[in-house]
């Protein structure tokens, strides 16, 4: 017999859809220049954050944003059942260390940039299956902590090819609770490791683009809905590259009529802000999401939204041994 | 003395043989390879006899890129061959880059310990 | 109809895929970025051999001369990345900064100064031979393998 909830090879369909009924962004100094900059709680004002390092100002990032969320449902960090968090660093050391300080259980989770998806989509089934009554998922990212994680000295003189993403300074947390007002998560789609032999570590976009385009074609056949179903498809930080790839993928995969498409990466940042294709990181799609997405879904100007958070699961040690690149994308269908 | 437009143009133009190389080969090359293949292509063409004319109607334009730092590698290896045999070979090369060396270190350090990163 | 084996055909799909990958992603501006190499890299050759010049023109001899001037250059490199500048031209002279001795410099100072929050021995101390560590022992390497090779054509 299969499973009462699931539907097609991987997705998951709710009873009592979750309620996302609070949620907060926190966003760097750039990202508060973008064009959504009026958009996200808080902006900082530099990149320490008042701490005295990159990896301080991060784990601080996702603590206050956590607490914001809850706030703003007049709740407390001791109300809060179950954190789910994660972030680029190794041994998830932002999300770790905030949840050191904020006390609540916790599960950290390790999705590249599409840890957001990851924590809402576990947050979801938490909730649905009657766990937890108040679950915050939530994922950050810092670009310095990143860059010198995955790349070079951040003070080192080094061209960015036009392919390269700028990971996000950013953070957003989401409030999800089996009944309330707000946007409810109606599906989920779990998205399966494909590796397309791609090895440019400074092209994300080209190795995650097939992840997300597999995600999106089985979501849509799992749950037999027509391709115009939603009013957008956001994908994670595929960026410029990424997106224009996953677009053609979507023609190939059949996706007809055109699905109203766009990408995190590509909307978080102006083309003036020389981040080349784009923006990546956790941070990226989270902060998207807990900003102008769910606005714009509370104004109804959106009632029906598929995120696709998109993550590249490479480190510097297996892009060193010459291993291609994995990636992943899972899919979140929020609805009014 | 060499003229200044020629230590332009030749210290020019193997930079810009550099970003031919980061352009149209492999993605993968960072500036740690450039400088690795710069410094070892350098000593090579140096033992080879090749890059003594360069230097000597470039300049500094030949011997600032860090081919330039090879050659007198090779140079300081091969002279002190010469004087002392066998162990010219191990000593050489060190004793006439010490000065570089010792500088990038230490200056290395203490801009370290001055300043912090900005991003 | 025989079936493709999984690995054929999934090597004709990657094959497909990058061929999809090339068309989209954007090549680099090989003119734009030749020219600032090409100057950017040529002005500091020509800082380097007005400090030479001036060094011959006082009179000191010409190996000592190029020393004193590579460790003029090594210092300005330093420094530069110490204030935060060395990198922002970097992002646009690419090789042009990166090739002359500053460029050695700045690979140096960024690895050693990125990794003080982590302590002054495994941090800096470590980390200031990232990129030099590597340069030098191929440059060492090279330089005695020649020198031994003279010793056995000369013997």
């Amino acid at each position: 017999m299969p499973a009462k909830k699931k539907r097609g090879a991987q997705t998951l369909v709710f009873d009592k859809p979750p309620v996302l009924t609070s949620w907060a962004s926190i966003a760097g100094p750039k990202e508060g220049q973008g064009p959504w900059g009026q958009e996200f709680d808080w902006i900082m004002e530099d990149y320490l954050f008042g701490e005295e390092s990159w990896e301080k100002a991060e784990n601080k990032m996702l603590r206050e944003t956590v607490k914001k969320a809850l706030n703003k449902r007049n709740f407390d960090e001791a109300d809060a059942e179950i954190l789910m968090a994660g972030d680029l660093l190794n041994q998830l050391v932002s999300s770790n260390y905030a949840a050191r300080q904020l006390g609540i259980p916790f599960l950290g989770l390790y999705g590249a940039c599409s840890t957001m998806a990851e924590s809402l989509l576990v947050a979801a089934i938490l909730v649905d299956g009657e766990y937890f009554e108040r679950v915050v998922a939530a994922a950050c990212s810092h670009h310095y902590t990143a860059e010198r994680q995955f790349r070079f000295p951040t003070e080192q003189g080094i061209q960015k090819t036009l392919s390269s993403q700028w990971t996000a300074t950013a953070a957003g947390a989401v409030l999800l609770e089996p009944v309330g007002t707000g946007p409810r998560i109606t599906a989920v789609s779990i998205g399966k490791v494909i590796d397309m032999d791609q090895k440019d570590a400074n092209d994300m976009g080209s190795a995650m683009a097939p992840a997300a385009a597999h995600t999106i074609k089985t979501h849509f056949s799992d749950l037999n809905r027509p391709s115009d179903y939603y009013d957008l498809i956001v994908t994670g930080d595929l960026g410029k590259v990424g997106m224009a790839i996953a677009q053609q993928l979507f023609i190939r995969d059949g996706l007809q009529p055109e699905p109203n498409y766009s990408d995190c990466g590509v909307l978080l940042y102006d083309a003036i802000q020389e981040v080349n294709a784009g923006g990546s990181g956790c941070g990226c799609s989270a902060c998207v999401l807990c900003g102008p997405l769910l606005k714009k879904m509370i104004s109804g100007e959106i009632n029906k939204l598929l995120f696709v958070a998109t993550g590249a699961l490479m480190s510097p040690v297996t892009s060193f041994q010459g291993e291609s690149i994995p990636a992943i994308a899972h899919a979140v269908a929020i609805e009014n | 003395m060499v003229p200044l437009y020629m230590a332009f143009l030749i210290g020019g133009l193997l930079c810009l043989l550099g970003q031919l190389i980061m352009d149209l080969t492999k993605a993968s090359i960072t500036p740690g390879h450039i400088l690795v293949g710069y410094i070892s292509g350098g000593a090579i063409l140096s033992g080879l006899g090749l890059y003594e004319p360069l230097v000597k109607i470039g300049g500094a334009g030949a011997t600032i890129p860090l081919s330039g730092f090879g050659h007198l590698l090779t140079q300081g290896s091969l002279k002190a061959v010469e004087q002392k045999g066998l162990l010219g070979a191990f000593s050489g090369g060190v004793e006439a880059t010490a000065a570089g060396i010792t500088a990038a270190v230490v200056f290395g350090y203490l801009a370290a310990v001055l300043f912090n990163p900005k991003g | 109809m025989k079936t493709p084996d999984p690995q054929r055909w999934k090597k004709i799909e990657t094959e497909e895929y990058e061929s999809l990958v090339q068309q989209v992603k954007p090549k680099p501006p090989l003119l734009k970025h030749c020219v600032w190499a090409f100057i950017v890299g040529g002005l500091i050759c020509l800082l380097a051999q007005l400090i030479m010049n001036y060094l011959l023109y006082q009179g000191i001899d010409k190996v000592e001369a190029s020393s004193y001037t590579a460790v003029v250059m090594i210092f300005l490199g330093a420094f530069l990345t110490g204030i935060g500048i060395y990198d922002e031209l970097g992002k646009r002279a690419g090789a042009g900064s990166i090739v002359p001795i500053t460029g050695f410099a700045n690979a140096i100072v960024a690895s050693a100064m990125e990794f003080k929050r982590e302590g002054y021995i495994f941090g800096v101390g470590a980390r200031i031979f990232t990129v030099a560590g590597p340069t030098l022992l191929f440059g060492f390497v090279v330089a005695v393998l020649i020198g031994l090779i003279k010793v056995f054509l000369s013997s």
